[in-house]
């Protein structure tokens, strides 16, 4: 309940920050930093749970974008149904790809789901409709009240959005198929063993997964209002999405969220202040101190000074 | 007796390399089978292909009249059939008490307080109420192994398989181990037991079944299989 209570609050407050007359520069900053939460959060699902490290995360950020997009050009469909629709399209293929490669473990799921981005963006690179490999500019649409810009109330999507992450994320985590996931990443044949039905589980985590990571790229179309092949199925969204939970914990729910905060803010800094071609400096550096320093990452830390103080 | 597991003809081949070949075994409700052989006999081969960890390439595995031969582990391990492995597999970022908790929700659907309930009565059980919070891959080896058949238990099956639960045990803990899986059996629960340890193997088993090469050599009573000339050669060499 108190963390229900905490979530609701926490959206609350953000949503009416949107409504003050704050600088629109915190806003478009906030919404990178809240889709790194939603990035982490859905990657921790797999990634981190049950160990099958996903190294496609652009793929499905690329299909939730471009879903997102079609339905734009096509139907000039609201964003709530982009969204929907996106969201729906890549937890398909979550189940695609997992159906594909799950049976696969290690490196060999890993090198299997970075195919799906080629295959993915090959594809797009050769689909006029939706601007090839030149891409499209895009006009954004009339903003709703009470919003006073488009930055602005895609801020407060993206709030709503790693609300669902996160929360997605915590339940997989506190019920049983967390358990199982856990004991799939530990052992994964004393997991069957044990009675786990470890496929399904693990399609179950690559749905959510995906339908989540597919959730993050929606937005992005209208965000930049412009859509490329390049950028939407660039490497670094992998990286970013797996130097997050790494860097925050990959063991609770938390770590993705707090991993994002503390990586994007100082993302958004070192671009204001210094340049933003440091960035991915910047993830490198900190995700080797962590794996060689704290490979529990920063919960695993707090956990570690709270057991000691003890 | 009625045969709780009926295993007809069954082969296993890895590329060129015969692991079982055509090999028939019946295990009767209740019995204790003691399952020995040289390295490489077959022995975790076979134990493989009854628990669902491997598929057979032919033949039949039958349990409680049902062929399960094409069913995956966690079905069969639904249906009753636990095991224990040759090399401890903890999930080892749980406790001892979550390792129980997996089967409990899994195959017995038992969550919350029941679950830890049950979870803390089989730990008693096994001795190990006292290692209940403590992450699973701190345990030493025989507290591994008194939590992996725990573990297999939890799951509430009618036929255990112990693969080697004794091994890099001192003379007192194998006679601990062994004390646990006969009050196992007086429960009522069907237990194949690979071993090593002759003297574990000819004190536990009611019958045992040598195998050599990925084929059943020998079965009988403890006695008649350790006097038997194949066996013998099989252990010993020419």
């Amino acid at each position: 309940m108190k963390y229900w209570i905490g979530c609701i609050l926490v959206v609350l407050a953000l949503a009416g920050l949107s409504l003050s007359d704050i600088n629109e520069y915190l806003f478009f900053a906030g919404f990178v930093i809240l889709q790194g939460v939603v990035l982490a959060s859905a990657w921790n699902i797999l990634g981190g749970y049950a160990g099958y490290v996903n190294f496609g995360v652009p793929a499905f950020v690329g299909v939730g974008a471009y879903t997102a997009l079609v339905l734009h050009l096509a139907i000039d469909a609201p964003l709530l149904v982009q969204i929907a629709g996106g969201m729906l399209t890549a937890g398909l293929l979550g189940l695609f790809v997992g159906l594909l490669t799950l049976r696969l473990r290690g490196i060999f799921f890993s090198i299997a789901t970075i195919a799906v981005i080629f295959i993915l963006e090959a594809v797009v690179m050769n689909w006029r409709y939706v601007g090839g490999a030149t891409g499209l500019q895009l006009t954004r649409p009339e903003v709703m009240a009470p919003f006073e810009s488009y930055t602005r109330m895609l801020f407060v999507v993206m709030v709503v959005m790693a609300a669902l992450a996160v929360s997605v994320a915590r339940y997989i985590q506190i019920s049983h198929i967390g358990r199982g996931l856990r004991a799939v990443r530990d052992s994964e044949e004393a997991a069957e063993c044990s009675g786990v039905p470890t496929l399904r589980i693990k399609l179950i985590a690559c749905v959510a997964s995906g339908g989540l990571l597919g959730a993050a790229g929606t937005t992005m179309p209208m965000y930049l209002s412009y859509i490329e092949p390049a950028s939407t199925f660039n490497l670094t969204w992998a990286v970013s999405a797996l130097a997050m939970p790494i860097i925050g914990g990959m063991w609770h729910w938390s770590g993705p969220l707090v991993g994002a905060l503390v990586l994007g803010t100082l993302q958004e800094a070192v671009t204001v202040t210094i340049s933003s071609e440091l960035n991915v400096l910047v993830v490198g550096v900190l995700l080797v101190v962590f794996v060689v320093a704290a490979p529990d990452g920063i919960i695993g830390l707090i956990r570690k000074w709270k057991t000691s103080s003890k | 007796m009625e045969n709780i597991l009926e295993v007809t003809s069954l082969s296993k081949h890895f590329g060129g390399f015969t692991a079982l070949s055509d090999v028939t075994l019946a295990v009767a409700k209740g019995e204790r089978l003691g399952l020995i052989g040289p390295n490489g006999s077959g022995k975790t081969t076979l134990i493989n292909c009854i628990s669902g960890a491997l598929l057979n390439d032919a033949g039949e595995v039958r349990f409680k009249g049902q062929n399960v031969a094409r069913m995956a582990a966690n079905a069969r391990t639904q249906r009753g059939i636990a095991r224990s492995f040759q090399i401890p597999r903890p999930f080892g970022s749980m406790t001892v008490r979550e390792n129980l908790l997996v089967p409990l929700s899994y195959v017995r659907n038992l969550f919350g307080a029941k679950a830890v309930a049950e979870a803390d009565a089989l730990l008693h059980d096994m001795g190990l109420s006292d290692r209940a919070d403590v992450l699973s891959n701190q345990l030493s080896q025989v507290e591994l192994r008194k939590m992996e058949l725990a573990r297999a238990m939890a799951a509430g099956p009618d036929l255990l398989i112990s693969d080697e639960a004794m091994a890099g045990l001192s003379g007192a803990e194998v006679e601990e181990v062994l004390g646990i899986l006969f009050k196992l059996n007086a429960k009522g629960i069907t237990i194949i037991m690979i071993e090593h340890i002759m003297q574990a193997v000819m004190k536990f088993s009611q019958r045992v079944v040598c195998l050599d090469a990925g084929q059943i050599i020998c079965e009988g009573s403890p006695q008649e299989v350790v006097a038997n000339e194949y066996v013998q050669r099989a252990y010993l060499g020419d």
